[in-house]
């Protein structure tokens, strides 16, 4: 046996292209489904509990994924928004805490979520370095924000426009890097925190500009009638909140009328819960109560049955692939029957004849296998992070 | 496996014995038979005649690789016609060496590998360090010593022709069977594969049968057997 394995090795190493074809396409044909069904339950897992630490999400009425996938992921388009009041009645209720979100705004191609400070308590977060958010226009970076962009606390990054076109709109606002947050392997990793006023401040509902009262500022006066003053063009807002003209930054219009994304509502139990579910049934309700978890749970199950399909599809191109690769091994019987025959003739053996030969298949079937074991512990352990950080 | 001693005639020892042998292939109208063919141990015997008179077959009756339809073979001792095919594979493998035309080596292995071939096809044979020994003196011997690790395509004709002797003369047989083996080669290499095969002759009281049409080559053997006698 020993040196039939040894003839096989011989083999296997003189035609090493050859071999290492094969053992890439058995490898493939293993992983492939393995690998995929490990990528799947562990993006599942994940998806799962953070949906399952976030008790109940109001939003607009519209989509509920798109609600979660914005809220808990950051991701997808940004849903209907709901009015700040949405928060303040919750509050009101006392059947819930409410932590809102407006997801929205980006900088340098990560999402910018505005919330309140009790978003991090209610997440686990935690800062390790720097501080937290304490003044407008501060930002905290997660953990792989700060990593990729190698900014950290004392720095600074400033929001993406929305539209080059929108120049009435949202304009960049340079925000100072309050803190960096511990990493927690979640998309909190790849988030910059604002306080709610700094995201309405890029949003220009809330701003900061010379004061016009002032008479250096007479120039930048289009009508001043009684108590209004009219501002023209040539008044520039400020692009960056600083100790000198943080005070000169102010609100139009109602709080409560502004925007946000979502509200996360944590009840403190069962029962209130409940109560609180059947508030938002009423048709006349404009905003929706969703349990994250029901709604990835559906998710998940559109996504398994996708994904018997492509483990389908993968299984039958597998065997095709397998019975070329018996194709091939059966056409190197034949090449090599000359060889076989002068084995047989020099008076080797039945077994050790037929040895050499299917130690060659056995080497290589487990040399695949041993490659498709090694992908899928890389994909167990790299993975998800890898699909996370190319989606997130 | 049945042994049998080796048949004395008039003093000498028989390693081969043929009697009322018949022989067919399943297919075409080929036939040889041979009513009778005695060959002496240490006899050096040239198989001549003209192609498809059965000179190769008989070399492969007389190693066992294949069976007559009718009559008996008696090589070295083993009624071969008695043996399954293991105990004829197991008698080729220790007592028969062969070497053929086309050098038959394996281009994967290396020159030390191809000779030590029938050592790892065969349960019976046991490889050890007497073995290596031996095969790597063989090389030397056969100046090839100094290309053991080289692959059987990288070698010239001669001396492919020469790893495949070694490999043939490893197991240190009682009788060698040669089917054309200076066929390929060129004048000087033909030379030096016979002196090769005649002195492991002389040396091992083996018995050398050598299938050829080199008919310059043939006055160097003891023993001329033409074919054409068998189709007379």
């Amino acid at each position: 046996m020993r040196e039939s394995l040894y003839l096989a090795w011989r083999y296997l190493a003189y035609h090493r292209i050859k071999t290492a074809i094969l053992v890439t396409s058995i490898a493939l044909i293993v992983f492939l489904p393995v690998g995929l069904r490990v990528l799947v339950d562990q993006s599942a897992d994940q998806l799962t509990a953070r949906a399952e630490a976030t008790p109940l999400l109001v939003g607009a009425k519209g989509s509920p994924l798109e609600l979660v996938l914005n809220s808990l992921y950051f991701e997808s388009d940004v849903p209907e928004t709901l009015r700040y009041a949405e928060a303040i009645r919750l509050d009101t209720m006392g059947l819930a805490q409410p932590i809102p979100l407006y997801v929205r705004f980006s900088a340098r191609g990560y999402p910018i979520v505005a919330t309140t400070l009790e978003y991090f308590a209610f997440r686990g977060l935690e800062i390790a370095s720097g501080r937290s958010l304490t003044m407008l226009g501060d930002c905290v970076l997660g953990a792989r924000v700060a990593a990729q962009l190698g900014v950290g606390a004392g720095g600074s990054i400033t929001s993406s426009p929305e539209s080059v076109f929108d120049i009435a709109g949202v304009y960049p606002l340079k925000m100072r890097v309050a803190g960096v947050l511990a990493f927690s392997d979640s998309p909190d990793d790849h988030a910059v925190f604002v306080d709610l006023k700094t995201a309405w401040v890029i949003q220009g509902l809330v701003h900061g500009h010379v004061d016009l009262s002032q008479p250096d500022a007479a120039t930048g006066v289009l009508r001043r009638d009684s108590a209004v003053i009219t501002a023209n063009a040539s008044v520039v807002q400020y692009q960056e909140i600083t100790a000198d003209n943080i005070d000169l930054f102010h609100f139009h219009g109602d709080l409560s009328d502004y925007p946000v994304t979502a509200v996360i509502a944590v009840p403190p139990d069962q029962r209130s819960e409940a109560i609180l579910r059947g508030r938002y049934e009423s048709p006349d309700e404009r905003a929706q109560i969703v349990v994250p978890v029901s709604v990835i749970d559906e998710l998940l199950d559109t996504i398994l049955t996708v994904q018997t399909f492509v483990i389908v599809a993968v299984v039958v191109v597998g065997l095709s692939t397998l019975a070329t690769a018996i194709l091939v091994f059966l056409l190197s019987l034949r090449l090599r029957r000359r060889e076989i025959e002068t084995m047989v003739k020099i008076g080797g053996s039945r077994g050790s004849i037929a040895w050499v030969m299917t130690s060659e298949i056995v080497v290589v079937l487990l040399a695949g296998v041993l490659l498709a074991s090694v992908l899928t512990l890389i994909t167990a352990q790299f993975g998800s992070s890898a699909i996370r950080a190319l989606i997130f | 496996m049945r042994l049998a001693l080796p048949t004395r005639l008039g003093g000498a020892v028989l390693v081969i014995t043929i009697r009322d042998l018949e022989f067919r292939y399943a297919e075409g109208d080929f036939f040889l038979g041979i009513p009778e063919l005695r060959i002496e141990r240490g006899q050096t015997v040239a198989f001549i005649g003209p192609s498809g008179s059965g000179k190769t077959t008989l070399l492969n009756l007389i190693a066992g690789i294949v069976l007559p339809r009718a009559g008996r073979i008696t090589t070295d001792g083993v009624e071969l016609t008695a043996l399954d095919d293991t105990g004829r594979r197991n008698f080729r493998i220790r007592r028969v060496g062969l070497v053929f035309q086309e050098f038959e080596l394996l281009e994967y292995l290396s020159v030390l590998d191809n000779i030590l071939l029938p050592y790892r096809i065969n349960r019976s044979m046991r490889l050890d360090g007497a073995v290596r020994e031996r095969a790597v003196r063989l090389a030397h011997e056969v100046d090839i010593g100094d290309k053991l690790h080289r692959y059987a395509p990288k070698l010239s004709q001669g001396e492919k022709q020469r790893v495949a002797v070694c490999r043939a003369l490893l197991p240190e047989p009682g009788l060698l069977l040669a089917d054309e083996p200076t066929g390929n080669l060129d004048p000087h290499n033909k030379g030096r594969v016979l002196d090769i095969l005649f002195d492991y002759a002389a040396r091992a009281d083996a018995t050398l049968v050598t299938v050829t049409h080199d008919h310059d080559l043939i006055g160097r053997y003891g023993r001329v057997v033409d074919f054409r006698e068998f189709h007379a």
